[in-house]
């Protein structure tokens, strides 16, 4: 009996030593704020988490490089949650608790948003997601905001756009069922295609990373849609606009800013001609911010900027901001920020939450962004429409 | 025997009080590692009983997990207000019977799906049981994603959070205890004797397809009571529970050494803690963990512990002056 | 009945994909009695040699033609090879006295070692493999479309699996690949250079997978490095479908594969596309353990 109480406590004691190990905190510089970040950097949906990532990486760099937020630089520490929700709230506590970030970006999927968001809501610290399109994320408290469309708003413009300005009444859906994005913005689009008079003829499901989609195509063929609705990435969009055409299928597509990439076209080479999209910016845009962005982000990683890049990149943007407007309002709380935590802090990051949830008309490269009571942005969103492998302007849906 | 219920009982209460003193001054960030440590280990120490004193090998542990996630979850947020009156954002003390019933309805129905999943493929070859248990994992994941009551790809939002650390606390002790009074029982006897040699077991009247969905099941039953423990803990989602989630159990089973449960123990705490020691190399962290298990299997098949149990007791009794030269580690089944 | 057709059209083109990696699957597990669960991801290295290698190539000047697409597969084969010879030498040789557990997880971490080097190595990020043969439509009768691609894949597995087949009856290496199956330890004795022929198995494997790959690539332009995962542990169904072991079985696992895949969308939901693989394995092991085509062998005491 007394062996086994002391191998519980021995191995209770063994179970310690890493944790103590981890109690040791990094020194945090004086003149500096530090901010946190947590993205899917490995796992099923890394690609996003690095585009993400390297968004907000060339926001910070090109801002920093500018001389800061009047002289003081602002340090963003990265953490990996492999794509799953429970390392999400791990990361951001680690973030919050460990670290002492003043605030914190991410994530793309709204599950790990969810996740995550309950503890920098109950530490007070504010949370921006560039990405996370799901209505309930930001309804977990007053301290999480988001820079991208919702579902509801995203599906309800596309059903619109699909009924009143092309006039088609018969729709199919192709969604990802793995993917908490699509199966949203899907049922969103759904709901109000069919409140607007529309028939959906069939709704069939793939699962990210998928290959081959023309079993499911063969289905939706024999429906007769006028046009199929594609709420998915463009990892797979554009393969399933191929696979679609070598069926026979000519019906146009529509999708959601999932889309917005390079690869699309890549991919897809002339099959999504006719089809329409969601976008936040046109590419071809004069506004100087969006061509620095598309100029920086191509030299320095060799790609050209998806969505979530830009939504990245724009999150940091609207912190930055409310930093700077932190800063010339009371300078005193912007100094807070850089201390260690207290109550001094406390109030500073209150204030830096006000300040975040006031911003109005801040402009992004994905559209002039407004904060609204319920501390989603909006913004207009911009139709493009494809011919022959371009992207043209169709029209912009005001909020 | 009134002897160890007594000693259970002063354990789980001291669990409970612990968790009341801890979670005054700790950092979240700490608490928060060792509540998934704690789930780990129930974990670790339920895949062991198979993989590691059965000698057979289950790698969708993480499906198991899942069934009991998400059927506590159910319960909790459709049954429990009906049932006992008690909505979500009720007290921990009003819903703590409610809560347990729960886990244990995640445990039962885990273990339901385990011998669903035992049956055809124990009576086979191990590899199948392999591949059969992957498969299970799949589709339970592509069955839960079809399911919109519990949130599908989205995740089921709304489950209270209900589980802290005395109840991880809890369970990793009865867990302990229940698989090592297993294992030491005559029928656990039987279940290394499957190990050693499954046909001469068979030969000397060990009803061995019996005895490995009986192990198998026993397993599903815990990996079941860890996942409502987790859905009750944090934001529940399908990615939780993927292939490599199974893996990551599986390594902590190999790494304390198969079929010690206190090497499970071990096991699971250090790969729970390690890479969050590690997180500066983060996006090399599965490159690293892979190409370790690799050396680990080549180098060390039977793990750090081996069969052995992990015990501060030989060490205990020289301090106590009563060495009997017992070598240390010597209290293996 | 249209609909019908198409599906099955497709079926077996996508099942030629299974077919080819699940050979490579029941060559070794015949040999070794391992599953080898690097294999869909030697298939996802393959396409990523292929990518590059095309790239490289094309970067001289090469118009798309089924000669440079030769070229590229034939590179891709012989890449992919070495490296089944690098895994099997380095992660299964040592452990292969050991238990099957351990082989078995080694085999899951050479898996994941080689999934989370390709994400490092390759990028995260999907990758356009490039028109190595201009796609073209043909209309098989009214309403049932397939591409020359498709084609390419069913004609090249079916080719590659009867030079197979013909190696394995009739070369002396492919008998004593088949003796090694049989018993090890005694065709050892009657002098079988055991080591070297299970390299070649695992040249030859690697290989066909491989060439999987560049024929997914070719029909299915879009490569990442977690391709494999799925029609990895979906051809190994196939293979036990099929009779593990047996190389006709193989292929009709895996066209079996195919088919039901395209069923189960078409005629069930699509849902349950992933799932269905597993519901056959089920099946089969409740039904029949030895799969399709496979022979009873009772378990040596």
């Amino acid at each position: 009996m007394k062996r086994i109480g002391t191998a519980v406590a021995g191995a209770a004691a063994l179970a310690l030593i890493p944790i103590l190990l981890l109690s040791i905190g990094c020194a945090k510089r004086a003149d500096e704020i530090v901010i946190g970040e947590y993205g899917s950097l490995t796992g099923t949906t890394a690609t996003f988490g690095i585009s993400t990532k390297n968004g907000i990486e060339l926001y910070m760099d090109g801002m920093n490089a500018a001389g800061g937020i009047g002289g003081t630089k602002v340090r963003v520490i990265v953490e990996d949650d492999q794509s799953r929700p429970e390392e999400a709230a791990t990361a951001v506590s680690k973030l919050i608790d460990q670290d002492g970030v003043i605030a914190v970006l991410g994530e793309v999927a709204s599950s790990r948003s969810m996740a995550a968001a309950p503890a920098c809501q109950n530490a007070g610290v504010p949370m921006i997601s560039p990405s996370s399109t799901n209505p309930k994320v930001t309804e977990i408290g007053d301290h999480i905001f988001r820079v991208c469309y919702i579902d509801p708003f995203q599906g309800m413009v596309i059903a619109k756009f699909a009924k009143s300005t092309l006039g088609l009444n018969r729709a199919a859906i192709l969604r990802d069922n793995k993917n908490d994005y699509s199966v949203g913005l899907a049922n969103y689009f759904a709901e109000a295609y069919k409140a607007l008079g529309g028939t959906i003829v069939a709704d069939e499901a793939y699962a990210e990373g998928d290959q081959d989609f023309k079993a499911q195509l063969t289905v939706l063929r024999a429906k007769k849609p006028q046009f199929i609705m594609v709420p998915g990435y463009y990892t797979e969009v554009g393969l399933i606009a191929r696979q679609a055409r070598e069926l026979g299928i000519v019906a146009p597509m529509l999708g959601g800013d999932g889309w917005v990439s390079d690869r699309l076209l890549e991919i897809a080479q002339d099959a999504l001609n006719g089809s329409y999209f969601v976008n936040h910016y046109w590419e071809n845009d004069t506004n100087p911010a969006i061509q620095k962005f598309v100029t920086e982000f191509r030299a320095r990683y060799k790609a050209t900027p998806d969505g979530l890049a830009a939504l990245g990149y724009d999150a940091a943007g609207v912190l930055v901001n409310a930093l700077k407007r932190l800063r010339e309002e009371d300078p005193k709380a912007f100094n807070a920020l850089k201390g260690p935590r207290g109550d001094a802090q406390t109030a500073a990051r209150a204030k830096l939450r006000d300040l975040i949830a006031s911003t109005k008309d801040f402009p992004g490269v994905t559209g002039r962004i407004t904060l609204d009571a319920a501390r989603n942005a909006v913004k207009p969103a911009v139709f493009l429409g494809i011919k022959n492998r371009q992207y043209e302007f169709v029209a912009a849906v005001e909020p | 025997m009134t002897r160890r219920l007594v000693l259970g009982a002063a354990i789980l209460g001291a669990v409970f009080l612990l968790d009341r003193a801890l979670v005054q001054g700790m950092n979240p960030y700490i608490y928060r590692i060792l509540v998934l440590c704690g789930l780990n280990v129930i974990l670790a120490m339920s895949l062991n009983l198979v993989n590691g004193v059965t000698g057979q090998f289950s790698i969708g542990h993480a499906g198991f997990m899942a069934v009991g996630a998400y059927t506590s979850a159910a319960f909790t947020v459709y049954a429990t207000p009906r049932l006992f009156g008690v909505e979500p954002g009720a007290s921990a003390g009003a819903a703590a019977g409610p809560f347990l019933l729960a886990i244990l309805i995640g445990g039962i129905l885990a273990a339901v799906a385990g011998i669903l999943v035992g049956l055809p493929s124990m009576r086979l070859r191990g590899d199948y049981l392999a591949i059969v248990t992957l498969g299970f994992g799949e589709i339970i994941r592509v069955a839960i994603l079809n399911i919109d009551s519990v949130g599908g790809a989205r995740g089921f939002a709304g489950v209270p959070q209900r589980a802290n650390l005395g109840w991880v606390a809890a369970f990793c002790v009865i867990t302990f205890f229940v698989i090592r009074n297993l294992i030491r029982s005559y029928h656990g006897r039987a279940l290394l004797a499957i190990r050693e040699d499954e046909i001469a077991a068979e030969a000397l009247g060990v009803p061995t397809t019996r005895y490995k969905v009986a192990a198998f099941t026993i397993s599903a039953f815990f990996a079941g009571v860890a996942g409502a423990l987790f859905s009750h803990y944090t934001y529940l989602h399908t990615n939780s529970f993927t292939f490599m989630k199974s893996i990551e159990v599986i390594v902590m089973v190999v790494l304390g050494g198969m079929g010690s449960l206190t090497g499970s123990i071990v096991g699971a705490t250090l790969l729970t803690a390690l890479p969050e020691a590690l997180r500066f190399a983060s996006a090399d962290r599965l490159i690293i963990y892979s190409a370790l298990l690799i050396v680990l299997m080549i180098t060390r098949p039977q793990g750090l512990m081996g069969h052995r149990e992990f015990s501060l007791a030989p060490l205990a009794r020289r301090l106590r002056g009563r060495a009997k030269g017992s070598a240390p580690g010597s209290a293996g089944p | 009945m249209q609909e019908l057709l198409q599906q099955l059209a497709n079926g077996i083109a996508w099942g030629s994909i299974y077919a080819l990696i699940a050979l490579g699957y029941t060559m070794v597990y015949g040999i070794l009695r391992l599953i080898n669960f690097a294999h869909g991801d030697v298939y996802m290295v393959g396409a990523f040699t292929a990518y590059f290698s095309a790239r490289a190539l094309g970067a001289g000047g090469v118009d798309p033609s089924p000669a440079y697409a030769l070229l590229v597969l034939v590179i891709a084969m012989a890449a992919c090879a070495v490296l089944g010879v690098l895994i099997e030498f380095f992660a299964y040789r040592p452990v292969r006295r050991s238990s099957r557990l351990t082989a078995l997880i080694t085999a899951i971490g050479v898996s994941l070692l080689l999934e989370n080097l390709g994400i490092r190595i390759f990028g995260a990020d999907p990758k356009f493999f490039p028109q190595l043969v201009p796609p073209r439509n043909i209309t098989l009768t009214e309403g049932v479309v397939v591409t020359n691609h498709q084609v390419t894949v069913v004609v090249v597995s079916m080719a590659l699996m009867v030079g197979l087949t013909l190696f394995i009856t009739r070369t002396r290496t492919g008998k004593a690949m088949r003796a090694v199956a049989f018993h090890r330890d005694a065709a050892s004795l009657m002098g079988i250079p055991v080591n070297r022929i299970i390299t070649i198995t695992f040249a030859i494997g690697s290989a066909l997978a491989a060439a999987a790959g560049v024929l997914v690539g070719l029909t299915n332009p879009k490569i990442e490095p977690l391709m494999g995962i799925m029609p990895g542990v979906k051809a190994f169904v196939a293979a036990v479908l099929g009779g593990i072991g047996s190389i006709p079985g193989a292929v009709i696992g895996g066209l079996t594969m195919g088919v039901s895949e395209y069923l189960v969308v078409g005629y069930v939901s699509s849902t349950f596309r992933d799932a269905i693989a597993f519901i056959i394995l089920i099946l089969v092991l409740l039904i029949k353990p030895t799969g399709l085509l496979g022979r009873n062998v009772a378990e040596k005491v």
